[in-house]
């Protein structure tokens, strides 16, 4: 089939559109900058200008919607416009061209708020309560999606939540704890003893890839999707600095403490000029300090899914990438 | 008292939680003597009669419950709705009929005060009034347990069952009311405790564990929110009988007689936190209802009702006990062929030595069959003649040693009850276990009874040693040994106890919760005895040398003599290879029994054995080592100082001390086995055993089989099986839950049997984990993290929801951690490597919290939480 891939620069992105090719599929992408996915076709653009998306979805069977602000700190407003405002121009111009199935890429972090997060199902997204822009805009959106699901007899809308996606060249979650790690600036929250389950970027695009194929059957809710091997968060650090090469973190500072500088920082990152990530927000010391991490049995059930890359290969993986150890 | 306005009765407001108001009915009745200017009294009850009817169900009969003071019928909500539920499920329908006493709950106030006679007669005239036929089960709670036993006493003809919560209808002998209620009937007191203020009812209220919802509580003031409505407060708590004098107290005198005179089925479902109708009261009622079935809930109070499932247990007995009634047969009581005590009798001629006791304090210590012999028939004849009757509990508070000895035989041939609550309880352990076995008689040492005595444990204490005058009267001592067998120097015995009666009390670890009693009789005993020197090989000439002192009680039983080495007998640990040597050599023994621990520091010591005491344990034939499993490595070092031994060590608990054995032959043929857990043996003699297979919940549910490689609870059954646990009927049932015929037990561990029948242990369904691919034994996987060098002990543990449990290792490292928290990373990954399963997480502890008694079992229970809370992000902290 047909289908258009946004957001397809991006780790992800790229790897979902690359997987459908792979699988025969006749791939578009819309993004601003160039996927560099062999076999896709770029349609280049934001997702926020109805023309530009009215003209990718000429013609497309199905659309997987990865575009979107991740930042985790900046104005309000950005989160808004793309997040939100991309989501439902896409949903009205894919419902337009007639698209059958789509795929709502959104974030765990959409149903949940600061708390711990242990062996809990999807939950449903709850903008009210999210944390954070990202999060906020991301639930919005997810319940915008779910609401235009038609069913297998229209458009069959499903979200999926892909957890703490990472893999070479993730410039989202590996390359800056490395980069941080490299300054000295990557403290342990607490002992980092919080579980965190995560994703390998090859597991969230079949993943998606599964999500997309099951649309008919599974439309209208939304899945969890991680490697279903939670690990602390020292050993993850651990893991991706040795990887790529560079000295774990050592010092440790609480969780309370990051908590509040964090906030602090990002307000003071607000008033500030300049595009660079603040060493610390609120939102990135909770997710460093809780659990995280989730029931996966309805996920797997529904989707007929597994990843097939666990969390050790993958470290290796990441080590051939960036030079450094697996183990 | 001043007359109170009058008032009807009144239906319950709707909204109260947890009660349908359509089961609310208003009834006028006539009471005769009762004349009142408003007409006659109106009542309200609960009542799902009508509901039954409407539905075309017939019911069995009726239970006609009454509230105490100051609730009312709201009570027993979960009753009514249980019953529905069950009657809609099937089962036979049992119809509630639930008052409001007049002047309580929603009952009309008649503005006098009611006497206990009258609440008696008043109900009496409810139940004719509301043509009340066909069986009634009478249930009470607090004065409630009264008014109902009284009503239970009166109706012979309709009774069919009574059962009663937290309640008295006797002070037990000499005791005063309960000291808060004594100051609740104090004169001036009482009207501003109970009418004026809402004191005695926000107090009652407060006595639940865990506290009311807030709707709940509020729904037992509603009836009671001013000052008039709670005149039938005042009036109950004044009716108190707490003097001989009271008007009420021939009334309660002619119930309790007659409550002892019942032999319909009974039930007893008792809160053990009353600070009211504390145990005591409890074993009162056991007395005058001895077939009773009783569950005493270790965690529950005065409002029992609120605090447990009570209804779902009570609607079980309704539907078992009061189904189809057997005339009960009368127990067989034949006496035994050997009973424990047969040695003593065929010895008690002779002047070889029975006991010796090198660890005495002052120096070794021999004691002659005779001597033996002639002690235990007069401390038997002394103790009968004191008054101590067949199937009263004696608790020994005695160090282990002869006196201990000559005192349990002497309990068990007049048919007492031996209590045997250790130190290794801790003194709260200990506390609870005596409040809960509630002896009649205590028999003990300062030590013992300077606790008894401070902690305020029951029964009648006999000092074991002579004492000061002084410290007798400080103790509370009214008798002493010595005195009690001069008593006993030309008394005749009693007759023998059958193998059907009851023998001891034994109390497990408390490392899975509270210390149950475990009761035990004279048969299984017995065949204890039997079943243990059949398998060991132990005869009179063996003797018999007892490493772990308790062990020495044994020896009259085998007929054998028995030595404890020099050591502390309190202190397994203190036990030396010399001190076993020379035990060995002073008594000509070729059997040791040893413990643990006491293995441990034998073999540390080792090294101080001559030629002369090498030979000594050359000659031990036999060694066994009990109480919790050694490793291999150990058993093999301690059997190496007795080459010519077979090394046993059996599997057991205090419910079955001997289910399994197995010898460091068998150890280390079962090494090269692929199977997970610790091989524990084959069942010893007649004994046998199944597993349970958990299902993909975790839950014993497998149809109990001796199928090879099926991981599940293990059941166990032999003639030395326990009886039954002490006042804990629900726990009796899930034990025995969904066995095949016979009696039979459910452990509580989880293992497998082999294709050889070999059984291992992987360890305890409780701490079995599961995860998203199923149920995991914690064992196996410890053993092969246990097998990474720097690694002490491991215990696995599951975090999360059952279902999709995590798996994480806790380790005690040889080298000790200096402070909890996540493993270094090079030794998690070890750790990951040698696990069988993935792990999520690998932590380590400093020292890994393990039980009082044996320092060996990991409470992997509190492990679990710890892990819980550490991996959500939470303080590390100390497990």
């Amino acid at each position: 089939m047909t289908v258009l891939v946004t957001g397809a620069s991006g780790l992800l992105g790229g790897a979902v559109a690359r997987l459908l090719v792979e699988r025969g599929h006749d791939v578009r992408t819309l993004q601003r900058r160039p996927s560099g996915v062999a076999g896709a076709t770029d349609v280049a653009g934001s997702v926020t200008d109805p023309d530009v998306v009215a003209a990718a979805l000429d013609g497309a069977d199905a659309v997987v919607h990865l575009a979107a602000r991740v930042s985790l700190a900046g104005p309000p407003a950005e989160f808004d416009t793309v997040n939100v405002g991309g989501t439902a121009v896409l949903l009205d111009a894919a419902e337009r061209a007639g698209v059958r199935r789509f795929v709502q890429v959104s974030s765990p972090s959409v149903a949940h708020g600061g708390t711990s997060l242990v062996g809990v199902g999807a939950g449903t997204a709850d903008p009210a309560h999210a944390r954070g822009d990202y999060a906020r805009t991301k639930a919005a959106a997810e319940l915008l999606a779910l609401d235009r699901d038609r069913g297998a007899e229209g458009m069959a809308v499903v979200a999926v939540r892909p957890h703490l996606v990472w893999g070479p060249g993730d410039t989202q979650l590996v390359e800056r704890v490395l980069d941080r790690a490299r300054r000295g600036r990557l403290p342990l929250l607490d002992h980092g003893a919080a579980l965190i389950d995560t994703l390998y970027v090859d597991n969230a695009a079949t993943g998606i890839a599964a999500a997309l194929d099951r649309a008919p059957d599974v439309h209208g809710r939304a899945y969890v999707l991680t490697n279903g091997e939670p690990r602390t968060v020292g050993d993850l650090l651990v893991g991706i600095c040795r990887a790529g090469g560079v000295r774990p973190p050592t010092w440790r500072v609480p969780a309370g403490l990051a908590r509040a500088a964090g906030g602090l920082v990002e307000a003071a990152w607000r008033l500030r000029p300049g595009t660079d990530e603040p060493p610390m927000t609120r939102f990135l010391a909770e997710q460093l300090s809780t659990a995280h991490w989730f029931d996966q049995r309805r996920t797997r059930a529904d989707l007929r899914w597994t990843p097939e890359v666990g969390l050790d290969e993958g470290f290796a993986r990441l080590a051939a990438h960036y030079g450094g150890s697996a183990a | 008292m001043t007359a109170a306005p009058l008032r009807p009765a009144l239906h319950v407001p709707s909204g109260l939680p947890g009660l349908d108001p359509r089961l609310s009915h208003v009834l006028a009745v006539d009471v005769p003597g009762v004349a009142l200017g408003a007409g006659v009294p109106t009542w309200h009850y609960l009542d799902t009669g009508p509901e039954l009817a409407a539905r075309g169900v017939e019911p069995v009969g009726t239970v006609l419950a009454v509230h105490g003071n100051p609730t009312w019928s709201y009570l027993w909500r979960d009753l009514l709705t249980a019953s529905l539920d069950a009657a809609a499920a099937g089962a036979p329908a049992w119809r509630v009929v639930a008052v409001d006493q007049l002047d309580m709950g929603w009952s009309a106030r008649t503005g006098r005060l009611r006497t206990l006679p009258e609440r008696v007669a008043d109900l009496d005239a409810f139940t004719r009034t509301l043509d009340l036929t066909g069986p009634v089960v009478a249930l009470g709670h607090d004065w409630g347990g009264v008014v109902a036993s009284g009503w239970a006493v009166d109706h012979p003809d309709q009774l069919a069952g009574l059962a009663l919560l937290n309640t008295a209808v006797a002070h037990p002998d000499g005791e005063p009311i309960p000291a808060p209620l004594r100051a609740a009937t104090a004169g001036p007191v009482l009207r501003l405790a109970t009418s004026t203020t809402r004191a005695f009812l926000e107090t009652t209220l407060a006595l639940a564990h865990p506290p009311l919802v807030r709707e709940v509580a509020d729904a037992y003031r509603a009836p009671y929110r001013y000052a008039d409505e709670r005149h039938g407060i005042e009036g109950f708590v004044a009716d108190i009988p707490g003097y001989d004098a009271h008007p009420s107290s021939p009334e309660l005198r002619r119930i309790a007689a007659g409550v002892a005179a019942l032999d319909v089925p009974a039930a007893l479902l008792w809160g053990a936190r009353d600070p009211v109708f504390r145990d005591r009261y409890l074993d009162d009622l056991l007395d005058r209802l001895p077939h009773a079935r009783v569950h005493r809930f270790a965690g529950a109070g005065h409002l029992v009702a609120e605090d447990v499932d009570w209804a779902g247990p009570l609607l079980t007995w309704l539907r078992e006990d009061l189904g189809q009634r057997d005339a009960a047969s009368e127990p067989e009581r034949a006496a035994q062929d050997a009973p424990l005590w047969a040695a003593l009798d065929a010895r008690a001629d002779d002047a070889g030595p029975a006991v010796l006791d090198m660890a005495a304090p002052g120096g070794s210590r021999t004691v002659s069959w005779r001597l033996l012999a002639r002690q235990v028939r007069r401390i038997a004849a002394g103790l009968h003649t004191l008054g101590v009757r067949p199937g009263d509990r004696v608790s020994l508070l005695v160090q282990p040693g002869p006196t201990l000895t000559a005192l349990v035989y002497a309990c068990l041939r007049i048919g007492a009850v031996v209590v045997v609550a250790d130190a290794g309880l801790g003194a709260r352990g200990l506390t609870r276990a005596q409040q809960g076995a509630q002896p009649d008689w205590v028999i003990g040492q300062a030590k013992g009874l300077t606790a008894a005595r401070a902690l305020g444990w029951p029964g009648v204490r006999i000092a074991a040693d002579p004492l000061h005058p002084r410290l007798r009267r400080a103790l509370g001592v009214t008798h002493t040994l010595v005195d009690v067998a001069d008593l006993g120097r030309d008394e005749v015995l009693p007759p023998e106890p059958a193998g059907d009666d009851e023998a001891a009390i034994l109390f497990t670890s408390g490392s899975t919760g509270p210390a149950k009693g475990v009761v035990y009789t004279h048969a299984q005993l017995t065949a204890m005895r039997d079943v243990l020197a059949a398998h060991l090989d132990i005869g009179p000439d063996t003797g018999l040398v007892t490493g772990f002192a308790p062990f020495a009680l044994l020896g009259p039983a085998f007929g054998t003599r028995s030595v404890t080495p020099v050591m502390d007998v309190s202190a397994p640990r203190t036990l030396t290879a010399r001190a076993v040597a020379d035990a060995v050599r002073a008594s000509d023994a070729t059997v040791v029994f040893l413990s643990p621990a006491a293995v441990l520091n034998v073999v540390a010591t080792a090294g101080d054995l001559d030629a002369d005491d090498r030979a000594a344990l050359g000659r031990v034939r036999t060694f066994l080592s009990a109480g919790a499993p050694v490793g291999e490595a150990m058993l093999a070092s301690a059997a190496a100082l007795m080459p010519a031994a077979t090394a046993h060590t059996p599997y057991g608990m205090t419910e079955c001390l001997l289910v399994t054995d197995i010898t460091l032959d068998g150890i280390r043929a079962a090494a090269t086995a692929p199977d997970a857990g610790v091989c524990v043996g084959r069942p010893v003699g007649p004994g046998e055993v199944l597993v349970s297979a958990l299902d993909a919940d975790g839950a014993a549910t497998g149809e109990p089989s001796a199928a090879p490689g099926v991981l599940g609870e293990v059941l166990v059954r032999a003639p030395h099986l326990k009886q039954r646990y002490d006042r804990l009927w629900l726990t009796d049932r899930a034990a025995e839950r969904d066995t095949p015929p016979g009696r039979w037990h459910r452990t509580g561990d989880v293992g497998h049997l082999d294709a050889d029948g070999r059984l291992w242990i992987e360890g305890r369904l409780a701490h079995v984990l599961v995860t998203a691919d199923g149920a995991l034994a914690p064992v196996g996987p410890e053993q092969h993290v246990e097998r990474v060098d720097a690694v002490r002990r491991a215990a696995v543990v599951g975090v999360g929801p059952r279902g999709v449990q995590q798996t994480v290792a806790v380790l005690e490292t040889h080298d000790p951690a200096r402070r909890a928290g996540p493993a270094p990373s090079d030794l998690a990954a070890e750790v990951r490597a040698a696990s069988p399963v993935p792990l999520a997480a690998v932590l380590v502890v400093p020292r890994m919290p393990t039980d009082v008694r044996h320092n060996s079992k990991i409470d992997r229970t509190r492990l679990a939480a710890w892990a819980e809370r550490v991996l959500s992000g939470g303080r590390v902290g100390t497990p």
